[in-house]
């Protein structure tokens, strides 16, 4: 019955997990089209990163191929999104903190692939053990030495920050109660994994066992050859899931918000080309209705922007 | 021991909620090393204190009066709710929507962007300044007022903070202590835009209560969508007085120089900010000659907003910025030209390049050039000869932000700079990580009370230290040393940087354009076009 539970707990939190997201990506993509707000440098301007400029330096530019590189971008993304380059740039004694945890929140997305891997494997009658052969051996070592180094790095680098928002008064001044309950979270669920793993299951055989029946959709118990998890490993995997879940449903969703942020805004420098497809949705936002109030708008609900932005000043005084 | 300052304490009524002290603003190089060698802080006057809001600091740059009584207090708040909510609708705010709810909805508070802002290095760190300051008070309003209905879950997730009319008048001063630089935006390793965060601010106060700095909106927008141009000059007047600076740079350079306006089908509409034509008239002048020895194909617009470039919608309004810009279209689609050329005015460069990109539609989107590459195009084709030597005096470039962090145009005027001027340094950081002057976002033109004192012992503070440091090694003043600064607004907040710290009758420190330099050198005018002057 609790393997059961534990079962819906995990699947229930995959799927809250993918919804939040999609929810959330499809609410800010539906958001209508902004002014041009881009931030050099433009990770995709080629042959000019490396200065920050832009197709504005070209004499007549609206006249000549713009020259894109995506090795350009993925020169700046990989560094930010693996190694927080950002951070280590402009604030380094917050990298020393925010990046062990951030690995180990990777390395954590790595032991989760690993254990759905090894999980697949076993259900399809493989055996993961030292023992079995090259390939089997290796994903055998590899997942309790990935699964170590997450637990460790995760769990000091969210004990880090804790420290810092707790001691530092800059740092305590802007963290909120939710923020204190974020991190605690983080590090109650590291440090009951690694406890669970040091006491009952040194090598995530159980935890495998457990993948091996998320992914076969095997809620009963009389299956001997997979090892219900019992007590800490209960624990674990109940906590892993709740946070898995709730990591989306915060501002933590920042993991892929980022996508945003970067791409649609600091590198969104597209041209409005006539005819093109930016100029429809311009033509589009232009009839939005506007109802600011002061005087010199007197947006009544009906008037549009573009009455608005063709309406000098002169005619709203002349109305008042 | 200097105080803290809670989020929350911007809503706790008191005399003031931070109070600015020499002695703990960054310190300056020598000549400037100690409290004592720098100007002192004026206090605000007791008639400002008695009749305008100040409770924010020991300065005031919107000149907010004081409601009459608590019913004009709750109006007032009721008024800033009702713009927060509609500055979260698509209908109301699509500009902006999008840009603006990444960065209220995933700040993770890591202080990232606090030591890239000038203001709060310069002001010793005090923590009102600090770029994520505003915007957390902001998101906590937000966050309480349109995401949500508060509560104590709301509270405890999102902190507290209360809406009343003493953070609606410290947010709406607070919002005009941050320079638009977005030099914090750049070191975000989210994305989050604290500046994007002032501007909205700043929009909502203008948009919903009509409460707008003077000099950006009455004196600004309003001024020259009216008469043309917020300098108050109309058309006969200003045709009058490129008449008057052709004559003197004909003078000057042994040059024939005739403006030409309102030709139609010329290829270039030249579009100044219109201050250059009053306050440094050898600006505009510069150009005509270059234009004119080049042979280009352009003309002056004599048409509403046509001969004044800025656009100080901008940093404040979207309707004003909207409405100009149109006018700047309109004036060049009359005329039938086939590119605006933008002079050296970096918020006119950006307002109507980039961020009118998505305004202008149809046959009102005419393509934009900067001045910077027109330039460069000019001189490194031969169309327009130079000797360098007539140059030969130190020179600094001062990157506008507008131009080089915000629109990537970064290589254009240094190229010409590394051609025309031999002495030329850096300063540092240059290029897109560059600090701004200190005038950004409309400070240049705004001086009431004791704001000056602010904007040049706050804002400037780290361009001044730029500047000094560039010449360290020749500060002597016998040497006569250039601060090339290609934007108006700039150039008018680095004058008053040099008047204020007097740098030009101890160091010998000039500033001016980039016309001005490749006119001094170009071999077809007689030489001694820059004036060593103070002006």
């Amino acid at each position: 019955m609790a393997g059961s539970i534990l079962l819906i707990v995990s699947y229930a939190s995959v799927v809250v997990f993918l919804a939040a997201v999609l929810c959330r990506a499809v609410k800010i993509s539906r958001m209508p089209i902004h002014l041009r707000w881009e931030l050099y440098p433009v990770a995709h301007e080629k042959g000019r990163v490396s200065y920050g400029g832009s197709y504005l330096e070209e004499p007549d530019w609206w006249t000549k191929p713009r020259h894109q590189s995506l090795f350009g971008q993925l020169r700046v993304m990989i560094p930010e999104i693996l190694f927080l380059a950002a951070v280590w740039e402009h604030n380094r004694k917050q990298w020393f903190r925010s990046f062990p945890f951030h690995i180990g929140l990777y390395l954590a997305a790595g032991l989760i692939g690993l254990l759905l891997l090894g999980g697949v494997a076993t259900a399809a009658g493989f055996t993961v053990s030292p023992d079995a052969g090259l390939l089997a051996a290796a994903l055998y070592h590899l997942t309790y030495l990935l699964g170590y180094a997450a637990l460790g790095l995760g769990l000091i680098g969210a004990a880090a920050l804790l420290a810092r928002r707790t001691f530092e008064t800059d740092y305590a001044e802007y963290t909120k109660k939710a923020d204190y309950f974020n991190l605690v979270f983080f590090i109650v669920t590291f440090a009951v994994a690694l406890a669970a793993h040091a006491v009952a299951d040194p090598h995530f055989v159980v935890l495998r066992g457990y993948f091996a029946r998320l992914v076969t959709f095997d809620f009963s118990s009389a299956n001997s050859a997979l090892a219900m998890p019992t007590g800490l490993s209960i624990l674990e995997i109940a906590l892993a899931s709740i946070l898995v879940a709730y990591i989306p449903l915060t501002h933590m969703s920042h993991f892929f918000i980022k996508w945003f942020t970067y791409h649609g805004v600091r590198w969104g420098d597209e041209p409005n080309m006539p005819g093109s497809k930016i100029e429809q949705q311009v033509n589009e936002v232009l009839q939005y209705p506007v109802s600011w109030s002061a005087s010199h708008i007197r947006g009544d609900g009906k008037k549009t922007w573009a009455d608005v932005a063709t309406s000098g000043v002169e005619e709203e005084e002349d109305e008042k | 021991m200097k105080k803290r300052i809670k989020i929350e304490d911007i809503s706790k009524p008191s005399e003031k909620l931070s109070e600015l002290r020499k002695e703990d603003f960054k310190p300056l190089p020598a000549p400037f090393d100690t409290p004592e060698s720098t100007p002192d802080f004026a206090p605000l006057s007791e008639k400002s204190l008695e009749s305008y809001e100040s409770s924010l600091d020991d300065t005031i740059a919107l000149s907010l009066p004081k409601p009459k009584d608590k019913a004009e207090e709750d109006e007032l708040v009721a008024k800033f709710l009702s713009g927060l909510q509609k500055l979260f609708t698509k209908e109301n705010n699509w500009t902006f929507l999008q840009p603006l709810v990444l960065s209220m909805d995933y700040c993770a508070s890591c202080h990232t962007c606090s030591d890239a802002c000038h203001i709060y290095e310069a002001s010793g760190k005090n923590p009102i300044y600090r770029p994520a300051y505003r915007s957390e008070v902001f998101r906590r309003l937000y966050k309480k007022h349109v995401k949500s209905k508060g509560g104590l879950l709301q509270a405890w997730r999102d902190g507290e903070i209360e809406l009343n009319w003493t953070t609606v008048a410290r947010l709406a001063e607070l919002s005009y202590r941050c320079n638009l630089c977005r030099r914090c935006a750049q070191t975000c390793p989210i994305g989050v835009d604290n500046a994007l965060i002032a501007h909205e601010i700043r929009k909502l106060f203008s948009q919903e209560m009509g409460i707008a700095a003077k000099e950006l909106h009455e004196s600004g927008s309003v001024l020259q969508l009216k008469v043309g141009s917020s300098t108050g000059m109309n058309k006969a007047v200003v045709k009058d007085n490129i008449e008057f600076i052709d004559e003197d740079v004909s003078e000057m350079t042994g040059m024939t120089v005739e403006t030409p306006w309102d030709k139609a089908g010329a290829d270039v509409l030249l579009i100044h900010n219109a201050g250059e034509i009053m306050a440094w008239p050898m600006n505009p002048g510069a150009f005509a000659v270059i234009f004119e020895s080049a042979g280009l194909s352009w003309t002056m617009s004599s048409e509403i907003a046509g001969y004044d470039s800025i656009n100080y919608g901008v940093w404040y309004d979207d309707a004003q910025f909207a409405r100009v810009a149109i006018k700047h279209a309109e004036a060049a689609k009359k005329l039938g030209v086939k590119k605006i050329v933008l002079g050296e005015c970096g918020h006119a460069h950006k307002a109507l390049t980039v961020i009118a990109d998505r305004v202008l539609t149809g046959d009102l989107n005419i393509p934009r050039e900067s001045a910077m590459v027109t330039l460069d195009d000019l001189i490194f084709s031969g169309r327009i000869k130079v000797d360098p030597s007539r140059n030969d005096f130190p020179v600094t470039l001062h990157d506008p932000c507008n131009l080089v962090r915000l629109m990537g145009i970064v290589e254009p005027q240094r190229r010409i700079l590394r051609k025309i001027a031999p002495r030329f340094r850096e300063m540092h950081p240059h290029g897109v990580d560059n600090y701004c002057c200190g005038g950004g976002s409309g400070f240049a033109i705004m001086s009431g009370h004791n704001f000056n004192d602010w904007r040049h012992q706050i804002a400037g503070r780290k361009k001044l230290e730029q500047i000094l440091n560039a010449f360290k090694d020749e500060l002597d003043p016998s040497i006569h040393k250039y601060i090339c600064a290609p934007c108006s607004n700039c150039k008018g907040q680095i004058r008053d940087l040099i008047t204020y710290y007097d740098l030009w009758e101890k160091h010998s420190i000039l500033y001016d354009g980039l016309v001005e330099l490749i006119v001094n050198c170009m071999t077809d005018v007689k030489p001694g076009f820059i004036e060593w002057e103070m002006h």
